[in-house]
């Protein structure tokens, strides 16, 4: 990728589809490995929620399905965007790259402000000298009357919610670092480095922010829509 | 070697239609109640839009057999991690005691 040697085939590669094939195929081994990373977490979600599925339920019941459903169309459209970006490079409009990878990024922005109005709500009550009416971070603070649970089935719900932390958390944390590699790739987009025969790293982070969209598609109905509502 | 196919974005635009079919179809079964369907029909969905996602968006129908091979890997592993583990939690007679 070095502009020194006169173009963006590395020296060791024979011709830029053996780069290309090479750098999907790496791309594709740590999206293997992302599936497992995530993967221990929806193991862990699989075991409790059928061991203590009353809780999760009244813990669903109490998230907001329309600001989940809300945001999972905002990511569907944030994936098509990206796709849109790499088609757009692949057929040569070096503006419209830029443009569909800002949109792109301000999609999972508006995905973000979202995610940030539901753990606020959730997280806010738990600060101060209470009452801690609402407060929804497991711990000595969580307040279950906020789900109509009491005893053991209030302590089985801060393990839903341990859980919708930590999958959404770590879900948004991916897409954080997802915005400054797409602001790289708009960069040098504009610069015009990205041409039909080569834009490997416009494939790359749209694979990188299609499975970040996947992780979504499962976490919203897993999440949001536990058991009749 | 293997040239680049590109997809047309009229086909990109049809399926982003369908995902968000697909995302409200997810919420309006929620409405309803088929009793122990309710997960597998979730979960149906779910696979059906990742499956889209990854065949169209990320290009595997055209991509070669090594990056089908790869991913698979990763599912293998995935039902092997779910799978065993449930199997333990299920089979093994220990006293399960509520969470606290």
């Amino acid at each position: 990728m070095s502009e020194a040697h006169g173009g963006p085939l590395a020296h060791h590669f024979h011709d830029l589809d053996q780069q290309r094939e090479a750098a999907s195929l790496g791309m594709w081994i740590f999206i293997a490995q992302e599936i497992l990373f995530f993967g221990g977490l929806f193991g862990v979600y699989t075991i409790y929620r059928n061991l203590y599925y009353e809780a999760f339920a009244a813990g669903s019941h109490h998230l907001s399905w329309k600001l989940g459903c809300y945001n999972t169309l905002v990511l569907i459209g944030s994936s098509f965007t990206m796709a849109m970006a790499v088609y757009s490079a692949a057929v040569g409009r070096k503006r419209a790259i830029v443009g569909y990878i800002l949109a792109t990024i301000l999609l999972g922005a508006v995905f973000l402000g979202v995610k940030y109005v539901e753990y606020h709500e959730k997280i806010a009550p738990c600060f101060g000298d209470g009452p801690h009416t609402g407060c929804l971070v497991p711990g000595a603070r969580f307040d279950a009357g906020a789900l109509q649970l009491d005893g053991a089935r209030a302590r089985e719900a801060q393990i839903y919610f341990s859980l919708y932390f930590a999958m959404t958390g770590l879900h948004a944390l991916h897409m954080i670092i997802g915005v400054p590699i797409l602001l790289w790739v708009a960069k040098n987009a504009a610069a015009g480095l990205y041409t039909p025969a080569w834009h490997t790293p416009v494939e790359l982070v749209g694979l990188y922010w299609h499975f970040v969209d996947i992780v979504w598609i499962f976490l919203f109905p897993l999440l949001y829509l536990i058991g009749h509502h | 070697m293997a040239q680049h196919h590109i997809v047309s974005w009229k086909l990109y635009l049809g399926i982003l239609l369908v995902l968000c079919v697909l995302t409200v179809a997810t919420v309006g079964v929620a409405g309803h109640d088929f009793g122990a369907l309710n997960t597998p029909i979730a979960l149906a969905i779910a696979v059906a839009k990742a499956t889209l996602v990854v065949l169209f968006f990320m290009h595997v129908k055209y991509s070669p057999r090594l990056t089908t091979l790869v991913l698979s890997a990763g599912f293998v592993f995935l039902l092997l991690l779910i799978v065993f583990t449930g199997s333990d939690y299920i089979s093994r007679n220990w006293p399960i005691t509520p969470a606290g």
